[in-house]
């Protein structure tokens, strides 16, 4: 591997992108991204997918008789179940 | 939109204090309604109970839903966390919102079960490490189908579905619920560079799936 991060790899700069990414710097400066247009839609991608899931929202509410069945759960966790 | 500018990136940015959870922060305590309804359930009020699984139902589903994949797992789990909440509720005492409470009572469920069901939390890491023939994502090649900045929800949250279990776990925790990644390794009991590891092969798994998507749209 070269010192120098201009000169890395596409190989060895994705190598340490987890890194990169996880340290909090600006990975944009990086100056591998300067020259490799393949690097940057990486970074891009995976900057687009982490706001997709920004914006994700509750999905489908459950079953509409989950809380009966929880209502049971409840009495019979306190003992007050009936018995048949 | 071609991508051709600068990419801006804040992938890491729920690592910062300052930024709010983006998904935890309506309380149901943050009203003069919602105090009396939280009271009265700690009261012991069935109906008032019965009200805060209304309130909170769906975003607790969701959360289960997310973290394990499967519809019929993520009802049990959410009855568990309101059979939870119950026990507990009279213990609540208002340090964080409620629905933050809750969610973090929900989260612990979540992975109570999946401890049980004998996934690695512990070593997520190694167990979850791609082989090199079928590692997610690198993209050593030229430029190829990019993702254009933006992703269909539906897509997205199918792709998170089929993620491997401690993928989408991380994926869910951090992305989703804002969760950082100190609260994630004491949650998971790993450590912070697996978490951003873990993090950073979903996301890259993510892509590889959301781009063979999109390549099956376009054959169409």
């Amino acid at each position: 591997m070269t010192g120098d991060p201009k000169n890395l790899s596409c190989e060895e700069f994705q190598s340490q992108l987890a890194d990169l990414i996880g340290s909090g710097e600006d990975v944009t400066q990086h100056p591998h991204l300067l020259t490799c247009s393949n690097c940057r839609a990486l970074l891009a991608d995976l900057q687009t997918i982490a706001d997709a899931a920004k914006q994700l929202i509750p999905v489908e509410p459950p079953q509409e008789d989950l809380w009966e069945r929880i209502e049971l759960a409840i009495k019979r966790d306190e003992g007050t179940t009936e018995p048949d | 939109m071609p991508r051709t500018n600068p990419v801006k990136t804040d992938l890491s940015s729920a690592d910062s204090p300052e930024q709010p959870r983006p998904q935890v922060s309506a309380g149901t305590n943050s009203t003069p309604s919602g105090d009396d309804t939280l009271a009265r359930a700690q009261a012991g009020d069935h109906h008032a109970f019965a009200q805060l699984y209304s309130i909170h139902k769906r975003r607790i589903y969701s959360l289960c839903l997310r973290m394990v994949g499967n519809a019929a797992e993520a009802e049990d789990l959410t009855q568990e966390a309101f059979l939870q909440l119950h026990r507990k509720i009279a213990t609540f005492r208002g340090d964080s919102a409620f629905s933050t409470w809750l969610h973090r009572l929900a989260i612990n469920v979540v992975l109570m079960h999946l401890r049980k069901k004998g996934l690695p939390l512990m070593s997520l890491d190694e167990a979850m490490e791609p082989t090199h023939d079928d590692g997610p994502g690198r993209s050593f090649g030229a430029p190829d189908l990019s993702l254009s900045g933006s992703i269909d929800r539906l897509a997205l949250e199918r792709a998170v579905a089929d993620l491997p279990a401690g993928y989408r776990l991380i994926f869910v925790l951090h992305d989703v619920e804002g969760y950082e990644h100190n609260e994630i390794a004491g949650m998971l009991d790993c450590s912070i560079g697996n978490s951003k590891s873990q993090l950073h092969k979903a996301r890259l798994k993510l892509r590889d799936a959301l781009r063979t998507s999109l390549q099956k749209e376009g054959q169409r």
